[in-house]
């Protein structure tokens, strides 16, 4: 039976929350975290769905760890951790699409040995480098918390940039996901299509860097796509609701954080996961 | 070498090596417009390799691959895989890397008996109707050359004679030259003009009855195979299973034909 006296105390439950809620947001910290975290997830959406299309989950997740052992370079070189990121993500890039040409190794094979070196490298180095690799988790699992102004502009130029580019690609890119013979063919330029768009993994892991960490970057892409994929109808709407899914990922990963004083990287990561399993029941739509 | 004057692609003397093995071995073949090249052969004879060597997909070692200047090319893959691929309705496909209108977009669709599907999702296509959607998509570029690897595949077989069928009308209807891969033995003799058998070097080619009775065909296929297909020209009666079995059988036995004699030419 609901009486009044339970909707009443619902009722001031609801607004209890919501004025903590609202608390929180009057934070400087928590709205950068959030301005930064929605940055990220605006560029995710579109990335994952080419990732999803493409099968290349484990390929950005070894862009990923190479960023790593970028930022752990980084370190040993004193130049900023996310360039180090960058240059090494790119360079490992460029090595895997030389590779990929091979036929002695499978390409996951390839991926296997190259993303874990890479790992056990930047760890390694970041140990040698700083004597301890636990000060150094926020760049594998995020802090986004401590976000600068600076870093949401930095989230916020690279993000923007990123999305100009994916622009220009997105109807080759497409014709590519769909068969890459058959977009050849007809006179797309594969090669460079495909080495613009690993090249923008590269920058987009290196920013997501202080955002959801290194480890988890690809899940941030991946998941929110995965999701979308059950309920999109053409590839656009499919990436739009993707970066929609990966913002409410990361507001409801930030508002777990703030409530459960949980580590806020794996909360937006635990967000996605669970608003794509949200998305079973709905259904393949095509 | 082969001297074609009016051919729209043409291989010249084409080799392609992959991992030390020889997958096209001086390979020569020609298709001037208005004709239709089926090239057969056993499974990894380098039937879809040639193709794509003769599209500029893949790179040949040695050799010369020739386009008339301004070649406009429709083709349709062999595998086309649409499991968890991008959100696609028909139309999109149709324009994935072209513009076109409407009325041109129902046009082509039409022409391959498949327009009421023009805003179905590429992802609830049966086999036959998604070979019918690619052969339109290939149409919609008003090519001078379709090139179709294994265009029955994944198709029944009175599908399979629908598809051939709609094929040589397309043929009749645009002029344009067709290359077409086949391992199925069938059908593709009636409506060839040119058949020219594969098992990385060129084992022999000609007309359909010509090539049926070449000796070299025999043993790339098998008698059984030969006297088959010289049936199925009189009644459409016959067995795919074991059919099919018996040509990669054979093909087997060729193999090893072939590796006793590597410096065998035709």
């Amino acid at each position: 039976m609901i009486t009044p006296t339970i909707i009443t105390a619902t009722t001031t439950t609801i607004r209890a929350i919501a004025t903590d809620m609202l608390d929180i947001l009057s934070e400087p910290f928590f709205r950068r975290a959030v301005i930064a975290g929605l940055g990220v997830a605006l560029v995710a959406g579109p990335i994952g769905c080419f990732i999803v299309w493409r099968r290349m989950a484990y390929f950005g997740e070894t862009l990923a760890h190479a960023g790593l052992l970028g930022a752990g370079l980084g370190l040993l070189f004193n130049v900023d951790i996310a360039v180090g990121a960058v240059v090494v993500a790119m360079i490992l890039a460029l090595i895997l699409i030389a590779l990929r040409r091979q036929k002695q190794l499978a390409v996951d094979t390839i991926l296997g040995i190259l993303s874990h070196t890479a790992l056990a490298l930047g760890v390694v180095v970041i140990g040698l480098v700083t004597g301890a690799v636990t000060g150094h988790l926020d760049i594998l699992f995020g802090d986004v918390l401590t976000v600068s102004t600076r870093d949401v502009w930095v989230v916020w130029g690279v993000a923007s940039v990123s999305l100009l580019l994916l622009a220009t690609l997105w109807r080759h890119m497409i014709a590519i996901s769909v068969h890459e013979d058959l977009a050849r063919a007809e006179g797309i330029n594969v090669q460079r299509t495909e080495l613009l768009f690993t090249l923008l993994i590269a920058f987009v892991v290196a920013m997501s860097m202080k955002i959801v960490g290194l480890l988890l970057i690809t899940a941030l892409t991946v998941m929110p796509a995965a999701a979308a994929r059950r309920i999109a109808s053409t590839p656009e709407t499919m990436a739009l609701l993707s970066s929609a899914i990966a913002a409410v990922a990361v507001i409801a990963g930030l508002f777990m954080s703030a409530a459960w004083g949980t580590v806020a990287g794996p909360s937006i990561v635990l967000s996605a996961g669970l608003l794509f399993v949200l998305t079973l029941p709905l259904g393949q739509r095509s | 070498m082969l001297k074609v004057n009016n051919a729209l692609v043409t291989a010249h003397d084409v080799s392609l090596k992959a991992g030390g093995r020889l997958i096209l071995d001086r390979v020569n073949l020609a298709v001037r417009p208005g004709e239709i090249v089926t090239i057969i052969g056993p499974n990894g004879a380098g039937k879809s390799t040639l193709v794509k060597v003769l599209l500029g997909l893949v790179p040949q070692t040695s050799g010369k691959v020739e386009k008339q200047a301004g070649l406009r090319i429709g083709y349709v893959p062999q595998r086309f895989p649409i499991a968890m691929n991008v959100p696609l309705s028909v139309r999109r496909l149709m324009t994935l890397t072209l513009a076109a209108n409407d009325a041109e977009i129902t046009k082509a669709l039409d022409e391959t008996g498949v327009a009421h599907l023009v805003d179905a999702w590429v992802a609830d296509l049966s086999g036959g109707e998604l070979q019918r959607v690619l052969l339109a998509r290939a149409l919609l570029r008003r090519p001078q050359l379709l090139v179709l690897d294994e265009p029955v595949q994944a198709v029944d077989f009175h599908g399979e004679v629908k598809l051939y069928e709609l094929i040589s009308a397309i043929r009749k209807a645009h002029g344009c030259g067709i290359l077409m891969v086949s391992h199925d033995l069938h059908m593709v003799m009636a409506e060839s003009d040119h058949v020219v058998c594969l098992n990385s070097h060129v084992c022999c080619e000609g007309g359909p009855t010509a090539v049926q009775k070449d000796p070299e065909f025999a043993k790339l296929f098998g008698p059984a195979a030969a006297r088959m297909i010289a049936a199925y020209t009189h009644h459409h009666d016959h067995d795919h299973e074991s059919h099919s079995h018996e040509g990669h059988d054979h093909a087997h036995d060729h193999h090893g034909h072939h590796h006793h004699h590597p410096g065998h030419r035709h």
